[in-house]
């Protein structure tokens, strides 16, 4: 079989052999209910307790400011739904941005439905929030502001520690989604003044279907599931204990491997942004050059479109993945791209490979002579192509 | 998600290139939506097309679909080429999935659009053509984005 070069860590990532390890015994031996009478059942509450511990830690917060979910995207809805109720009489002024993740976005749009005024602030050429914009946007009116660590498409680290200054600074709650930041990039929930924060644990080598939300002691916050008592009331459901144990390990190893990790991934991504930028002609680069998490890469190359790209990079066994239309269903290319002022052509013709600690200089290099080989094909098919030559010769 | 037909029509594209005695050649769609298809058309004097290129800017069902549509009309005649519908490349690329239809629609466009060009290069009419309405230049100037 070819060889599988896995570059959509920015998707999901594989479960670590440890974490897996981590997990099993809760599925079959210590099967317990956590919140029985019982030892069997009730032990597991320890189990429970010590992931909180582990992740609390990770943050720089408390054990008990961490709340269980299902992933990144139950995190979002809460954060912002619940908050959006609790704080209601204060003020109906959101703020977040344009190239949120869609379970920000779409929460918000369904939040105006209900009479909440949102702004979505843009960005700059770099996918960076723009800080001017965001203090004149501020009403007395506001309660919240939702804007991303880091952003999935481009990869582009926002300023944390600004935004979250300028919303205590104005007695306005913060959230960040974190889903990609996390594990990623050290973060402190008081060094960048974080209220709340989404976190997702498939992003970091740990299972499916189990995430965090991060919510600062003394932040009025609904309950979002209703039913029994599990997560201080506010968050109904029998605990998915074989997930929190295995996120827990994730976030232990990924918290102890960070910096290591984040060098070498770092070297790799820049090998591959240079020489692809350097050999393919008509590419650039989307998002910031440096302020990115370490494992993003993000081109447009000219006169291609996405899907195409995907599906001969997939014949050579490599795994992207596109904001070209094609791939999201809809007519128009991804919104992170249109925020960042690309044209649509040249939105529909990205390319984003997120590396993981296991990715090689062996499969980067692999992965560029395969890229210039598609683009130059694709490009001798596109007749944007054969029309830039004419006008241009 | 495609049939082996699309996919072998889509990493080996019949009749791909451009041709340069072309004399009917038609460009549709719309680089906004992420696909463009041009045809080019060598038509004889008995009006039977002796060859065909294509060119698009597109996902996998959209080169598909135009390789299918250049096979489908060689060695046609022009009235046999109308005849070509967007159903027919579908059904001889064993169908597409629901939301690449459009593709195959923009294939039928695209023959439409380069008979028209011939048609008007020639000053002929071809009964039962229609000006196609998806034109590159007129989709821009809606400007629905």
């Amino acid at each position: 079989m070819k060889k599988l070069i896995y570059l959509d860590n920015a998707a999901t990532t594989q479960v670590s052999k440890e974490v897996v390890d981590e997990m099993l015994p809760y599925f079959t031996e210590e099967y317990g209910n956590a919140s029985s009478v019982y030892e069997f059942g009730s032990k597991n509450k320890g189990a429970i307790e010590k992931a909180r511990e582990v992740i609390g830690k990770a943050l720089g917060s408390k054990a008990n400011e961490i709340y269980f979910t299902a992933g990144g995207s139950e995190s979002d809805n809460w954060a912002i739904k619940a908050t959006a109720d609790a704080y209601k009489e204060k003020g109906n002024h959101i703020i977040t941005s344009k190239i949120e993740h869609h379970a920000v976005l779409h929460t918000c749009e369904y939040l105006e439905e209900q009479g909440f005024e949102v702004t979505y602030l843009d960005v700059d050429e770099n996918g960076i929030i723009k800080l001017e914009e965001l203090k004149k946007a501020i009403r007395p009116t506001t309660i919240l502001i939702s804007i991303m660590f880091a952003n999935n498409e481009i990869g582009t680290i926002e300023p944390m520690k600004e935004i979250g200054e300028l919303a205590n600074q104005n007695n306005i709650l913060f959230h960040t989604d974190a889903v990609q930041a996390f594990g990623q990039v050290p973060i402190n929930v008081d060094e960048y003044h974080i209220d709340m924060l989404s976190a997702s644990a498939h992003k970091l080598n740990g299972p499916k279907g189990i995430g965090f939300l991060y919510i600062r002691t003394g932040v009025k916050i609904r309950s979002y599931v209703h039913g029994g008592a599990q997560e201080r009331k506010r968050r109904a459901g029998t605990e998915n204990v074989p997930g929190i144990v295995g996120m827990s390990k994730a976030v232990e190893i990924a918290v102890s491997t960070i910096e290591e990790r984040a060098k070498k991934e770092t070297e790799l991504r820049d090998y591959l942004i240079n020489r692809v930028l350097k050999e393919v002609p008509y590419t650039r680069l989307n998002g910031h050059r440096t302020k990115r998490l370490p494992n993003n890469v993000n081109f447009s190359f000219q006169f291609v479109e996405g899907e195409s790209l995907l599906i001969m990079l997939d014949m050579e066994g490599i795994c992207g993945s596109s904001g070209s239309a094609c791939t999201s269903g809809s007519l128009d290319p991804s919104h992170v791209l249109l925020a960042i002022g690309l044209p649509h052509e040249i939105a529909h013709g990205s390319l984003r490979l997120s590396l993981s600690e296991q990715t090689s200089k062996e499969d980067i290099d692999f992965v560029i002579e395969t890229i210039k080989k598609i683009v130059e094909k694709l490009r001798n098919m596109s007749p944007l192509y054969e029309d830039y030559i004419k006008n241009n010769n | 998600m495609y049939s082996e037909k699309v996919m072998d029509h889509f990493q080996n594209p019949r009749n791909a290139g451009e041709l340069e005695n072309a004399n009917g050649v038609g460009t549709v769609g719309n680089a906004k939506c992420g696909d463009i298809m041009r045809i080019y058309f060598d038509i004889d004097d008995d009006q039977i097309i002796k060859d065909v290129r294509f060119k698009t800017f597109g996902c996998g069902a959209a080169v598909a679909t135009s390789s299918m549509a250049t096979e489908l009309v060689k060695g046609k005649t022009i009235y046999e080429a109308l005849e070509v519908t967007n159903k027919a490349v579908m059904e001889a690329l064993d169908g597409l999935p629901p939301v690449k239809v459009h593709c195959s629609l923009l294939a039928e466009e695209a023959i439409h659009a380069a008979l028209w060009d011939y048609a008007e290069k020639k000053g002929i009419v071809i009964e039962g053509l229609e000006k196609p309405k998806n034109d590159i230049h007129e989709e821009e100037e809606e400007e629905e984005y």
